[in-house]
């Protein structure tokens, strides 16, 4: 369909959730920031062949998704410098107390197959149904439900081990070696 | 307390694995074959709070100018490609 300033806002408004999801995706939010104003060229110069009607967000996800994977797949060899630029790039950050449980968390979802890591994003945080996931993944919605239960297995095996609330030994460890762990 | 044995990352890595063990076994056992329902809705808490965290931040400069200047008549971009819409080549498993 043309580029109507209906859909122009639609896409617009998407865009907070793009970058999320970029974000979430590559841990680093400039390359996610590029990623997004790829998926936005792209989705504009291609917007004839949207649908009227159909899920502009499940659309320029999966655009964003697969760009996602053919820049990973070129950049897979180059040095991993993701850790720790998320949290230093967000420009609003959580209160300092929260912050080292969120880092923590960053850092155990990096550790999740790519896959995993995807399905779990799009139904856990950008609030898709299992069916609009397994279409922005292009898989079956039985394999976006096994990949988002592993994800969640795999987090909380790397988050609560033992399921204790706050019991805090890897603070006691960062601080015996001087709060460079993590 | 001495930085001796900790200093590198394997040991460390070791002694948090072995302090988490240990906490293990003085908290409640996990249920098997399950996740503890407490844990999972952190885990969506904390999903979810990562992910607002960037929405809130709205839509930056650079992307509602970019979306203006596609306003223009013949200002679209010359971009390749089909935009990736139709593609289930990713599939796998």
């Amino acid at each position: 369909m043309p580029l109507t300033d209906s859909l122009r806002d639609e896409i617009l408004g998407s865009v907070p959730s793009l970058r999320a999801f970029a974000i979430s995706l590559s841990g680093n939010s400039d390359r996610a920031d590029d990623l997004v104003q790829e998926t936005l060229l792209r989705a504009l110069a291609n917007i004839d062949s949207f649908q009227p009607g159909s899920n502009l967000p499940a659309w320029l996800f999966t655009i964003l998704r697969n760009l996602f994977r053919s820049d990973y797949r070129k950049r897979r060899r180059e040095v991993e410098d993701a850790e720790g630029n998320y949290a230093k790039t967000l420009k609003t950050h959580p209160s300092q107390g929260a912050h080292l449980e969120f880092e923590e968390f960053r850092v155990a979802l990096e550790k999740l197959p790519q896959d995993q890591r995807e399905a779990l994003i799009l139904v856990g945080a950008s609030g898709f149904s299992y069916e609009d996931a397994a279409a922005i993944c292009g898989c079956a919605v039985g394999t976006i439900k096994s990949r988002v239960n592993r994800a969640r297995s795999k987090l909380a095996a790397l988050l609560y081990v033992e399921g204790a609330e706050d019991f805090g030994p890897d603070e006691t460890v960062r601080a015996v070696i001087g709060g460079s762990g993590g | 307390m001495k930085l001796q044995g900790l200093n590198s990352r394997g040991n460390v890595e070791k002694i948090m694995k072995d302090l988490k063990s240990q906490a293990s076994k003085n908290a409640a056992p996990r249920k098997p074959g399950g996740l503890n329902s407490e844990i999972q809705s952190r885990i969506g808490h904390q999903l979810r709070a990562m992910y607002d965290d960037v929405v809130r931040q709205g839509v930056p400069d650079r992307f509602a100018d970019l979306i203006r200047k596609l306003d223009v008549p013949g200002g679209e971009p010359q971009v390749d490609g089909s935009g990736g819409s139709n593609d289930q080549t990713n599939g796998r498993d």
